[in-house]
């Protein structure tokens, strides 16, 4: 056991001592923390303000295009051919020119004349206001009444709460997208986590057995307490850099938040991120109406509906579990081939159960309780990025218990089937090995 | 007394055995050479002496005791296939390594430190290993299999890769080992060594033993009794003095000197040839021609494959 622990302190330090290491886990937080904050910085910096010279000719629209803070609106006089000779005189960003025919017909032939490529957002909002203005105004024209209709609108714009019940009769609040977002992140870092350091102890197997010292070690230590060490010990290199991740990140998030978005308020900030977990598309039709407050204590709510705890608990567990699971594998492969060329015919089997798993999260996501969520959720092999996704949906605790007994019980059969494979592997040179080979492999006395 | 006996070992891979009832008896404070041709089961031998593998079946007794895992801390193996992590600095690694072998880390220090001054490596304990010549790192891989001070020290072709002055190195620490009370269990095929400095050998060939003994004992057993006599006078002369004691082999003559190869008939003497042709001749030199280890392994060998029906199997 001691032996073991040495082993298990050497993999470590190995690898936390190496550049690539340390270098990773600096970059890792400050991309991270880039894709977070840099849309947001970007989006809410003050474009420069852009100025647009309406050639209104059908004087339906002059003087009554709503302004946005960065956007303005100017109704000179002029012709379009005039407008078009000045315009690289002029300070103007561009030239909106609407046709006299407007409405009839002329409303496809509207022109857009820029210098450098407008914002989309400036774009958006032109379209919207003239669109809005423009079926005003041939409400109002077939005399119907405009207010009528705006009464219509408001009152038939409905909103759903989504509520779970329970037995008790207690409410609680579901939020799908919040769901699905947090599901699928811990799903994507079961899924990297288990790649990125099942391929480290498959190095670090190979290089064992390339460089020969695998022999000096074996006749000290059992090859089970070798393969075992080095997979304890990569798994903690992978807790201490995710541990390091979430601090880091942490402290700069609330470092950046606190500098370079100190201007924007929180509330904003929320709204965003909703925004990109939730990949909700703005509805234009409400923007109008000022939904923030509600959005935002709906979104914090809904966190508070999420039992985080328990979720977080189950992510280590399938961290870990699905890693040591998956690991084992990995193991046997870097001790059953001479050089890495040769370790795809046997990476394929084992990494298309986890792609499989991370493909059909899709689907799991869209029905979460249904047959082929629970049955891939009880399998080991895909249990990790499934059960995952499924949790924050609310599954019920003998699935979760049933499916972690599982996984124990995949990681302590590929770990049987990987260390006698191991060992064989280990101490084989120079012969290419085919799978019938593996299968002998695993009835040798050791 | 015997530091380690081997009984009946059998070792079987799915298509061939590697070891097939192998006994043998490594007397303490010797040098046992282990010998026989490639693929013969040699290092299926020690590893399963270095409890890396298993036998099928038979056992292993160190020091009388059934051998087991606590035993590894009294053995040091130097593999054939030397190799060292690359990545790794030279002082941490050997620390590492003795410390698999049960040492504290302070006595391995101060172990290590004394024979990286012996070596002349002291300046090299914070390199990485691939900085390291081959030599270097041959040396460093002797040092990590000698410093926990093993009474069995089984070395693999252990001069293989040295040039000639630190070849010589090993040899004397061999044989300094040797001095202090470690057996050295040695495998390999430069028999020059092995009359150099085995006491004992066994000689393994097609996953058998096929000849154990002490190193004395064997080539006695082996003697040609053929003996080479130089003289001058009548080759005639000297062919009849032989009387029955002995058969003329081949035979030279070099302007006066005549040189004689002489097969003693069973039951004769080298006396009773010598006196007989004491009176017919005049003796420059008269000695008996004893085989090399290296004819007796080729011998043995041969006669080995001669008899086998079984292919010869190359691990």
């Amino acid at each position: 056991m001691n032996k073991i622990l040495l082993i298990i302190k050497r993999e470590y330090l190995s690898r936390v001592k190496k550049k690539s290491f340390i270098l990773m886990t600096i970059l890792g937080p400050i991309l991270m923390v880039g894709i977070m904050i840099v849309p947001i910085w970007l989006s809410t910096q003050k474009s420069e303000k852009q100025k647009i010279e309406v050639i209104d000719e059908s004087f339906l629209f002059t003087g009554l295009i709503p302004e946005k803070d960065n956007v303005h609106f100017d109704y000179p006089p002029i012709t379009k051919q005039q407008a078009r000779d000045g315009f690289f005189a002029t300070d103007y960003d561009a030239i909106l020119w609407i046709p006299h025919n407007v409405l009839n017909g002329g409303q496809s032939g509207i022109e857009l004349l820029f210098k450098k490529q407008l914002s989309n957002s400036t774009q958006q909002h032109i379209e919207y206001s003239l669109n809005k203005m423009l079926y005003e105004v041939m409400l109002a024209k077939n005399n119907v009444n405009v207010n009528f209709i705006k009464d219509a609108k408001e009152k038939s714009t409905i909103k759903m709460f989504t509520k779970q019940l329970d037995e008790v009769g207690n409410e609680k609040n579901t939020n799908t997208g919040l769901y699905m977002g947090i599901g699928l992140v811990a799903a994507i870092m079961i899924y990297f986590f288990i790649f990125m350091y099942g391929v480290q102890v498959m190095r670090g197997v190979m290089e064992e057995k390339t460089s020969r010292i695998v022999e000096v070690i074996l006749s000290s230590v059992k090859p089970f307490q070798l393969m075992m060490g080095k997979i304890v010990g990569v798994a903690l290199v992978g807790l201490t850099q995710f541990l390091l991740w979430v601090i880091l990140s942490t402290t700069l998030y609330s470092f950046a938040s606190a500098t370079i978005l100190k201007d924007i308020e929180m509330k904003q900030i929320q709204q965003k991120e909703e925004v990109i977990t939730i990949g909700a598309n703005l509805d234009w039709e409400k923007m109008g109406k000022n939904p923030e407050e509600n959005e935002i204590s709906k979104l914090l709510n809904d966190f508070k509906s999420v039992d985080m705890v328990s979720i977080t608990l189950c992510f280590l567990f399938y961290f870990l579990a699905g890693y040591l699971m998956y690991s084992a594998l990995f193991a046997a492969i870097g001790a059953a081939v001479d050089s890495e060329a040769d370790t795809n015919q046997f990476m394929l089997p084992i990494t298309i159960p986890l792609i499989f798993s991370f493909g059909i999260a899709q689907t799991v996501m869209q029905d979460p309780q249904g047959s082929l969520a629970v049955w891939f959720s009880m399998i080991p092999l895909t249990s990790p990025v499934v059960m995952m996704v499924r949790l924050p949906f609310g599954v019920p605790p003998w699935e979760v218990a049933l499916s972690m007994a599982f996984l124990v019980l995949g990681f302590l059969f590929t770990t049987w089937l990987a260390a006698r494979i191991y060992r064989t592997g280990i101490l084989m040179y120079g012969k290419k090995v085919t799978w019938k080979e593996l299968g002998k492999w695993l009835f040798y006395k050791g | 007394m015997n530091i380690l006996s081997a009984k009946n070992i059998v070792k079987k891979y799915a298509t061939h055995t590697a070891l097939d009832d192998v006994s043998l008896d490594i007397p303490a404070q010797s040098i046992f050479g282990l010998l026989g041709p490639n693929g013969a089961g040699k290092t299926s031998l020690i590893r399963i002496i270095n409890q890396i593998t298993g036998p099928d079946s038979g056992e292993i007794f160190f020091e009388n005791e059934k051998l087991s895992a606590k035993h590894v801390e009294q053995i040091g193996y130097l593999p054939e296939e030397r190799g060292l992590y690359k990545k790794m600095e030279v002082g941490e690694q050997a620390l590492y390594l003795a410390q698999l072998k049960g040492m504290k880390k302070a006595e391995a220090k101060k172990k290590l430190k004394y024979w990286f001054e012996k070596f002349e490596i002291d300046a090299w304990w914070n390199k990485k290993v691939e900085e390291l010549s081959k030599g270097m790192q041959q040396k460093v891989q002797f040092i990590v299999t000698v410093m926990h001070e093993p009474k069995l020290l089984i070395l693999d072709e252990p001069f293989s890769g040295f040039d000639p002055i630190n070849a010589n190195l090993i040899k004397n620490e061999i044989l300094n080992l040797k001095a202090q009370g470690s057996t050295i269990l040695f495998s390999t095929h430069n028999m020059g060594s092995v009359e150099e400095l085995c006491d004992y050998i066994a000689l393994i060939n097609r996953s058998k033993k096929i000849v154990d003994g002490s190193v004395k004992d064997i080539r006695k057993e082996n003697k040609s009794n053929v003996i080479e006599i130089e003289f001058t006078g009548n080759m005639m002369g000297f062919t009849n003095s032989l009387w029955t004691y002995g058969k003329l082999g081949e035979h030279s003559v070099e302007g006066e000197i005549c040189k004689a190869q002489i097969q003693l008939t069973p039951g004769s003497t080298s006396n009773q040839l010598l006196s007989s042709v004491l009176p017919a001749v005049e003796i420059h030199s008269f000695k008996e021609l004893v085989p090399s280890m290296n004819d007796i392994f080729i011998k043995k060998v041969s006669e080995g494959n001669a008899l086998g029906t079984q292919s010869n199997f190359t691990e």
